[in-house]
C-alpha cells in the first residue's frame, strides 16, 4: 500500500480523491485534459431510470465563495448510460467507477441499481437520497430515516456491490438518518450533498434560478460539511466519504481527520478543471509538512 | 480546451460601457470564430465566459460590456496584469455551410464574435454583408473595423440618430445565401422570423463551468439536449426549439 492509499468498502483506492457526481460528467471530457487514472475513482453524473432534461434555465447562480445549481438531475437515463457513456469511459478509465443513482420511488432506485449491478466497471453504488419521493408527498427520501432506510433495503436486495448512501444536509438530525441507513444495511455513507439556497436579482426582483431555489456548494459550505462528517463518522461504524467545499489538499486532510475514509471534490472541478489532479499531486507535500506517513492512519484522528 | 495565463496588452473603452481588451498568450486551443473563453477573476467565485472577437498566434481580442461585478473588475485592469483563462471553449461558427454571400447580423455585445467570423469568411473569398444593431448612436462600435475587412456594412439604431432607424431586421439586404447572428434573444427570435435562408445563431446562458461538465446551461433542440457551452454556443437554425 502506498502512503496515499486507502480502502473503501473493501476496494483499494490509490488515493482518497474522488470527483463528486455532477461535476465530472461521465469522465471522458476530463480525460481530454489529464489522465484521470490518477484519481482514486470518480462518481459519475447522477443517473435515473428514465432520461431527464432537468429544470429550466437559468440553473446557475454565483454566491460569495460558492454557487447555487438547480440542474435537476439531467441525464440520459440508465439504459443510455450503460449503452453509450460507460463504454466511452472504459476507453479512458481503467479503475472501478462509482455509479451515482437517483430515483423518485423505491422501485425506481432498485431497478436502476439492478441494471448497474451487472457491470464489472462499477465498483460502488452511491445512492443519492436527496430526490423528492413522489409516493411520499414529494418530501425528500433523505430527510426521513424510515424513507431513507427503505431505499437502502430495496437497493441492497438487488446488488452485491457496496452501497454508499449520499446524504442531504438539509435535515435536523443527520446522525439519525445515517444510523438508519447503516441499520438498513448500507456499506458506507457519503456527505454532504448541497445546502438548499437562493439568490434574487435586484434588477428584475426575481430569483436568479428559474426553479427559485437550488443547491449551494463551494468552499463556503466546508465548515458545515466537516462538522456533519465528524458527527456521522463518530456515530456509525461503516466508512464515510466526506465532501462539501473541498478545494485543497489541506481540506482533504481536515476531512480525513474528522472521519472521512475518502474525500469527494465537487464544485472545485468547475472552476479549475485540473483541481483533483492538483490536489493529488500536492498531497505528499502537505503530508510531509504535517508529519503524516500514511493517509490511512489519520482517518478519524480527531476524537 | 486549455488553461493558460494571458497578459493584458491593451484595455480601452470603445463606448461608455464597452471595452476592448487585447491579451497575449497561447491561443492554440482556438480553431474557429465564435468560440469563447472563461476568465477567472480575483475574489469572484465563478469564471466569466466572454466571446472571442479575434485571435492570432500571439494573442486574442475580447470586446465586452460592463454589466456586473465581473466585467466592471475586468474594465479596471491594466496592461501588464495577467488573467487565468480557459481557452478554446464552444463549437464556434462553421463557415463550410455558407454559400458565396454571407449575411452577418449582430446586436450590441453580440457584434464582437462576428468580427473574427467576417475576417474568416473574407479570407475564404466570400462576399460579406454586415448589419450591426445598437440602441443609440453613442453605443455604436466596430463599424469601421468591419468595413476595413472589406465587408458591406449597415448600422441600425433604435433611436434613429445614426444609420437606419430600427432593428437589424429592418435593414436586411435583398440577397444573401446564408446568415450568421449573435445578439440578445429577442433579436435572435426576430432574425429567425425575418430570414429566408438557413443560418447559425450564437446563444448566451448562465454557465457553471463553461466546458460541459455541470449541465448548467442545457437547452432542448430538435436533435436532443445540448449544452450551450460545449455543444454550442452556435446552433443551426433547423435544430433550434424557440421558447415562447
Amino acid at each position: 500500500m502506498g502512503k496515499l492509499s486507502v480502502e473503501l468498502c473493501g476496494i483499494p483506492l490509490d488515493n482518497p480523491i474522488i470527483p463528486a457526481s455532477g461535476t465530472f460528467g461521465y469522465g471522458y471530457e476530463f480525460a481530454e485534459l489529464y489522465d484521470i487514472n490518477c484519481l482514486g475513482t470518480f462518481s459519475f453524473k447522477g443517473t435515473t431510470l428514465h432520461p431527464r432534461f432537468g429544470n429550466p434555465t437559468p440553473r446557475i447562480a454565483e454566491c460569495t465563495a460558492g454557487m447555487i445549481n438547480a440542474v435537476g438531475l439531467q441525464n440520459p437515463g440508465v439504459d443510455a448510460v450503460i449503452a453509450e457513456e460507460l463504454p466511452k469511459l472504459a476507453k479512458v478509465f481503467h479503475k472501478p467507477v462509482m455509479a451515482n443513482v437517483s430515483g423518485f420511488s423505491v422501485e425506481e432506485y432498485a431497478e436502476t441499481c439492478k441494471k448497474l449491478d451487472e457491470l464489472s466497471q462499477v465498483g460502488w453504488l452511491e445512492v443519492n437520497v436527496s430526490c423528492p419521493n413522489v409516493h411520499g408527498g414529494g418530501m425528500s427520501f433523505g430527510v426521513d430515516p424510515v424513507a431513507a432506510a427503505s431505499v437502502v433495503k430495496a437497493v441492497k436486495a438487488v446488488t452485491t456491490k457496496p452501497v454508499i448512501v449520499k446524504l442531504s444536509p438539509n435535515v435536523t438530525d443527520i446522525v439519525a438518518i445515517a444510523k438508519a441507513c447503516e441499520d438498513a444495511g448500507a456499506d458506507g455513507i457519503s456527505l454532504i450533498n448541497t445546502l438548499l439556497g437562493m439568490r434574487i436579482d435586484l434588477r428584475t426582483r426575481k430569483p436568479i434560478i428559474a426553479n427559485k431555489m437550488g443547491g449551494f456548494s463551494g468552499p463556503a459550505i466546508f465548515p458545515v460539511a466537516l462538522r456533519m462528517v465528524y458527527q456521522v463518522a463518530h456515530a456509525v461504524s461503516i466508512p464515510v466519504i466526506g465532501m462539501g467545499g473541498v478545494q485543497s489538499s489541506e481540506d482533504v486532510i481536515e476531512m480525513m481527520l474528522a472521519g472521512a475514509t475518502a474525500v469527494e471534490v465537487g464544485t472545485a472541478n468547475l472552476i479549475d478543471p485540473f483541481a483533483c489532479k492538483k490536489i493529488i499531486d500536492d498531497l505528499p507535500r502537505v503530508m510531509q509538512r504535517y508529519h503524516i506517513a500514511s493517509l490511512a492512519d489519520i482517518i478519524k484522528g480527531v476524537d | 480546451m486549455k488553461q493558460c495565463i494571458f497578459t493584458i496588452e491593451k484595455n480601452i473603452a470603445l463606448t461608455e460601457s464597452v471595452f476592448e481588451m487585447r491579451l497575449l498568450g497561447d491561443t492554440s486551443a482556438f480553431s474557429r470564430p465564435g468560440q469563447f473563453l472563461n476568465i477567472r477573476l480575483e475574489g469572484l467565485f465563478l469564471r466569466r465566459p466572454i466571446s472571442v472577437c479575434d485571435y492570432d498566434e500571439n494573442g486574442l481580442t475580447i470586446v465586452y460590456k460592463v454589466v456586473g461585478m465581473g466585467t466592471a473588475q475586468l474594465s479596471r485592469m491594466h496592461p501588464g496584469e495577467t488573467l487565468d483563462l480557459l481557452t478554446g471553449l464552444g463549437n464556434g461558427y462553421d463557415t463550410a455551410k455558407c454559400g458565396d454571400h454571407a449575411l452577418l447580423l449582430g446586436g450590441g455585445v453580440g457584434v464582437p464574435p462576428l468580427y473574427g467570423l467576417c475576417k474568416t469568411l473574407i479570407a475564404e473569398g466570400k462576399q460579406v454583408s454586415v448589419v450591426l444593431g445598437f440602441n443609440t448612436k453613442e453605443e455604436v462600435f466596430y463599424e469601421n473595423e468591419f468595413r476595413a475587412l472589406g465587408a458591406d456594412v449597415t448600422v441600425t439604431t433604435v433611436d434613429g440618430l445614426y444609420g437606419i432607424k430600427g432593428f437589424v431586421t429592418d435593414a436586411l439586404p435583398e440577397r444573401y445565401d446564408y446568415f450568421f447572428t449573435c445578439g440578445p434573444e429577442p433579436m435572435l427570435k426576430a432574425v429567425d422570423k425575418a430570414t429566408a435562408t438557413s443560418g447559425q445563431f450564437s446563444f448566451e446562458e448562465r454557465m457553471g463551468c463553461g466546458f460541459g461538465a455541470c449541465m448548467g446551461c442545457s437547452c432542448k433542440t430538435v436533435t436532443g439536449f445540448k449544452r450551450i457551452c460545449k455543444d454550442g454556443p452556435v446552433l443551426e437554425k433547423e435544430e433550434i426549439l424557440w421558447e415562447s
